[in-house]
């Protein structure tokens, strides 16, 4: 059997390796938080910024709220041959103020997760494409 | 100097999977209209559209479309398009040119034609647009969005899920005594909480279909209702507002919330502001209304509306619901109509269709599912991309 390459499902939203972290933008004048990546344009309304540095997000947040999908979504989802329901979950980062989604990692019940539980971000595979597992991030709750 | 339109005619559509085309549920909501107001076609000086966006380049220019339609008449046009406010929009457009006295009486309308099953987004490789990426690397849903609000009400409130059935339930009733609806069926506690969930904890029956429906409204100003010597319902206030910055609810088609790092949260979430900006206007509170239709795309999200709209604090929703005050006969009943649930969403005529539902309330035409002796009446809806409404209307 061939290894089969993994690439991101989109370039630049996220970091991989063991410590995997979202990429997002800061304001180089009034220092809000963007993701995904703001750099055309701060949405501050007090702020007419338009450079931005890019920085990556806290990787632990708490869970916002969560819910599980019991259907086969429509399209562009891609969903392979057997649709296997799946979790999301609204997570809030503490230094950024802000809350952002994402599927939760595969394995973990729904039924384990409570709102206020601590997760952290880890790089899964979401589909594939030919020989090509494309992967995005998810939300692990933090091995207690 | 008040700031008030006077509403002459309303009409509809009923609501359901009828597969025609949208401007014949259109027109004939027109027609209704015209009838209510006791107009002809020809005495409208502008036709205001609500536009759909699933319907091809007829939807996308939905006033001229109905303008056509009904036989060119030289009057002027306009079309909006604002989610599930676009009907709102539509309103608070032809209200501006009657309040610059650009125009007397206006031809407010909004119909769709729906696909089957989940709103999709747009097809194509789109990987700028985040209605369409939140489909691809998440397979975020409409639903998805209700659920996490739903649950965070659980964990927060201690709603349950027997409290989200029991809007539905509500709501199916108030639904029997209108001939507009989609449904005329009863439904059990037990029916509900048998429903397959979809977006935990959210059922089948919870969340909202998309429907065929057309809605119309006639409104005037105050001296052209005067002239032909009616005493109508009134708009006081119709509500547009756009989010404040940051918007910390995580909102449709989104991946992530503004930041309050830099600053500070806002007082009011978007959807307690745009009741509060419709009050402001209005010149009324929550305490002054007899009754409100709001968007239950979800059973759960309703309980968000009567927060949002004021009728109880934070975290007082269930109670509201479960003392009976919201169901009809109570203090203060919401959707009377019977609300999406009986409806589906048939979104450019969605926000008019409330509209026509305050009317009927505050003429006491409402037959079976009349609130007694009701004298104004909040709209609120809330839709993609900083999209949201409120109107109010008082006899
Ligand atoms: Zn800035």
């Amino acid at each position: 059997m061939t290894q089969k390459s993994v690439a991101p499902s989109i370039e630049g939203w996220f970091t991989t390796g063991d410590t995997p972290h979202l990429i997002g933008t800061q304001c180089k004048i009034c220092r809000t938080y963007f993701f995904p990546k703001q750099d055309l344009f701060c949405k501050n309304p007090g702020c007419r910024g338009t450079e931005f540095d890019e920085v990556e997000l806290s990787r632990t947040g708490k869970i916002w709220s969560y819910t599980e999908h019991y259907y086969q979504p429509p399209e562009p989802y891609i969903s392979g041959d057997d649709f296997e329901p799946y979790t999301i979950a609204a997570v809030e980062l503490d230094k950024e103020k802000m809350v952002i989604l994402g599927q939760v990692a595969k394995g973990v019940a729904h039924a384990d997760l409570t709102t206020g539980q601590e997760v952290e971000l880890v790089v899964e595979t979401l589909y594939e494409e030919g020989e090509t597992e494309k992967t995005v991030w998810k939300w692990k709750p933090v091995a207690s | 100097m008040a700031k008030e339109v006077a509403v002459l005619g309303v009409g509809m559509h009923p609501w359901g999977k009828w597969g025609k085309n949208f401007v014949e549920y259109g027109i004939k909501a027109c027609n209704d209209a015209l009838d209510d107001a006791g107009l002809e076609w020809n005495d409208i000086e502008v036709v205001a559209g609500a536009e759909t966006v699933r319907n091809g380049y007829a939807g996308y220019v939905a006033g001229a479309t109905f303008a056509e339609a009904l036989g060119w008449s030289g009057a002027r046009v306009s079309t909006s398009y604002a989610a599930c406010a676009s009907g709102s929009q539509a309103i608070n457009n032809a209200r501006a040119m009657i309040l610059a006295d650009m125009a007397d009486v206006i031809l407010v309308v909004g119909a769709d034609t729906t696909p089957k099953g989940f709103l999709a987004p747009n097809a194509g490789e789109r990987w700028a647009d985040p209605d369409w990426l939140r489909f691809r690397l998440m397979g975020c849903t409409n639903p998805t969005y209700f659920a996490l609000y739903a649950r965070r009400r659980m964990d927060l409130y201690g709603a349950t899920e027997e409290d989200f059935a029991a809007v539905k339930v509500k709501n199916a009733r108030h639904g029997m005594a209108n001939p507009n609806a989609r449904y005329h069926k009863e439904f059990t506690m037990e029916q509900v909480l048998a429903s397959p969930m979809v977006a935990d904890p959210l059922r089948l029956f919870e969340i909202c279909a998309t429907s065929d429906g057309a809605a119309a409204v006639v409104i005037s100003s105050m001296e052209f209702a005067r002239k032909h010597n009616v005493d109508p319902v009134k708009i006081r206030a119709v509500s547009t507002v756009t989010p404040t910055y940051p918007q910390t609810t995580i909102d449709m088609p989104y991946f992530s919330t503004d930041s309050a790092a830099t600053v500070d949260a806002p007082a009011l979430t978007f959807k307690d502001s745009i009741a509060q900006a419709a009050y402001e206007e209005a010149g009324l509170g929550p305490e002054d209304m007899s009754l409100a239709e709001v968007y239950d795309l979800s059973s759960a999200l309703e309980l968000d509306w009567y927060e949002n709209i004021g009728l109880c604090p934070k975290g007082d929703a269930e109670k509201l619901l479960r003392d009976g005050s919201t169901q009809l006969g109570g203090r203060i009943p919401v959707n009377p109509s019977g609300g999406l649930a009986s409806f589906g969403e048939a979104v450019p005529a969605q926000a008019l269709a409330q509209v026509c539902e305050l009317t009927w309330q505050l003429r006491g035409q409402a037959g079976d599912r009349q609130v007694e002796g009701a004298k104004a009446g909040i709209t609120a809806n809330v839709g993609l991309f900083g999209h949201g409404s409120s109107v109010i209307c008082s006899v």
